[in-house]
């Protein structure tokens, strides 16, 4: 418990201390939820119907696009073999991890949304939704691309395999995703069952996804 | 399972003669039993009364998406049994299954499309068993692109192995996920397997099909896997000459 602390302290601060990650991941986002309006033209009702869908995707892009730091720095400059051998399980800091890693980027990624779902025309009693779905859905998306990004962690052009491998996985994710706040659009309670299954995604993930990372991990470190 | 029975083809020499004797036998009973069942496919059975001769695509169809998921399933199971007992030729026979695999999935895929045409007026709609198997066509080039992109065979192995797992855990999930999307956006308009009961007629070319399917899967693996074997057998003597040398 006091290295899960310690880890997830560590890189948390280090995180704040570079700064310029997150603020290119919320660029990235900005950009990425803006683009759809030149694609699909200025129809704010087409908007509106497709802004669900965009949020989350992009939304899942930015993350994909942080994932591939997860590990790597650590790898580059040795402390990943520290962690490796140090005293607690390599689960438990991958957790530690992973959590830091949400605080740091989901989480921020998480607060713009209303905004650019505002640029979307999407309806603001769904604003709610939104956000609640994501913060209970994108834990789910880092445990899973923590596996992904564990897989990946010193081989060259990971970043480019890393999308292979972990976008596929993403499918239940986005889909649920999308269709809590479609749900919440329609009916007043809709959403709920959604909502549900996102959390075990979540949940499941969180529970499995860090046997798969820890061992990719052992074996890169090998 | 028997940790003796495993190891016992363990040996890749024993492996190499052994299917050495058993290909050609393996080859004749995969043409033979094409043969009976594209026969019957294509001569004996009758045509659909709605869907006219464009039903004997099932033929291929119906064993391809089988042989896809066997596949990625027979993948999984060979990973961990190379996880587990450290099995040599599991790690071979998990890397060769994956391009077969994925073959048959691009198949099922393409077959799929073309028996789509005339169904449903357009070549890809997105079906919920369509998507599932293009997301699981997604996860075969994964696999694949891992394999390619480590060269150490045994870490890329390992590495392999373990991703083989995490999809195989995942395919549910997608499946029940995209069965979820597909109703979420297109109510009821695909066709249904459950018409009229399936005459006799149909079924026993579509079951010989599937065995066909099966034992064709059987004979590109092993063929397969005899040539990855040669290939790392090739690999360490030229690693072998590189440390003589040095």
């Amino acid at each position: 418990m006091v290295e899960f602390i310690a880890v997830f302290k560590r890189d948390v601060r280090l995180a704040a201390a570079q700064g310029g990650g997150l603020g290119l991941a919320i660029g990235f986002f900005l950009i990425v939820v803006s683009l759809f309006p030149f694609g699909i033209g200025p129809d704010l009702k087409l908007l509106a119907r497709v802004a669900p869908g965009v949020l989350w995707i992009a939304l899942l892009l930015s993350v994909l696009l942080s994932l591939d730091r997860m590990f790597q720095a650590d790898f580059e400059d040795g402390s990943l073999e520290q962690l490796v051998v140090s005293r607690a399980p390599l689960e438990v800091i991958i957790v530690a991890k992973v959590l830091a890693h949400w605080v740091t980027t989901g989480v921020p990624l998480i607060l713009a949304t209303p905004i650019l779902g505002l640029f979307l025309n999407l309806d603001e009693q769904a604003f709610g939704v939104l956000v609640l779905s994501m913060l209970i859905g994108t834990p789910a998306l880092n445990f899973v691309g923590a596996a992904g990004a564990a897989l990946t962690v010193g081989i060259r052009r990971g970043g480019l395999l890393l999308s292979l491998i972990v976008l596929p996985l993403y499918v239940p994710i986005l889909v649920f995703g999308v269709s809590a706040i479609q749900s919440s659009l329609t009916g007043p309670s809709g959403s709920l069952q959604t909502m549900m299954i996102l959390g075990a995604l979540t949940l499941g993930s969180a529970a499995l996804a860090p046997f798969a990372a820890a061992a990719a991990l052992r074996v890169h470190l090998r | 399972m028997n940790g003796s029975v495993i190891f016992k083809y363990a040996n890749p020499t024993q492996f190499m003669s052994l299917s050495k004797a058993m290909l050609p036998w393996l080859l004749v009973l995969t043409v033979a039993s094409f043969g009976i069942g594209l026969y019957g496919g294509l001569w004996v059975a009758p045509p659909d009364y709605q869907q006219g001769e464009t039903v004997r695509i099932m033929f291929v169809h119906v064993p391809a998406s089988w042989m896809a998921m066997a596949a990625y399933s027979f993948m999984a199971l060979a990973s961990l049994v190379g996880m587990v007992w450290k099995h040599p030729l599991a790690d071979v026979a998990a890397k060769s299954a994956a391009p077969i695999g994925a073959c048959f999935t691009f198949l099922a895929l393409v077959t799929g499309s073309l028996w789509g045409k005339p169904m449903w007026g357009a070549w890809w709609v997105w079906d919920a068993r369509l998507t599932s198997m293009l997301v699981l066509f997604f996860l075969y080039l994964g696999y694949i692109a891992i394999w390619q992109t480590i060269e150490e065979p045994i870490k890329a192995g390992r590495v392999a192995a373990i991703l083989a797992m995490v999809g195989f855990v995942n395919i549910p999930i997608i499946k029940f996920s995209v069965d979820w999307w597909n109703t979420l956006h297109q109510p009821a308009s695909i066709l249904r397997a459950d018409g009229p009961a399936i005459y006799i007629s149909i079924l026993w070319p579509l079951l010989v099909m599937i065995l066909s399917f099966t034992l064709l899967f059987s004979v590109l693996l092993l063929v397969a896997m005899r040539s990855e074997v040669i290939r790392r057998r090739i690999r360490s003597i030229r690693m072998a000459k590189i440390e003589g040398f040095g």
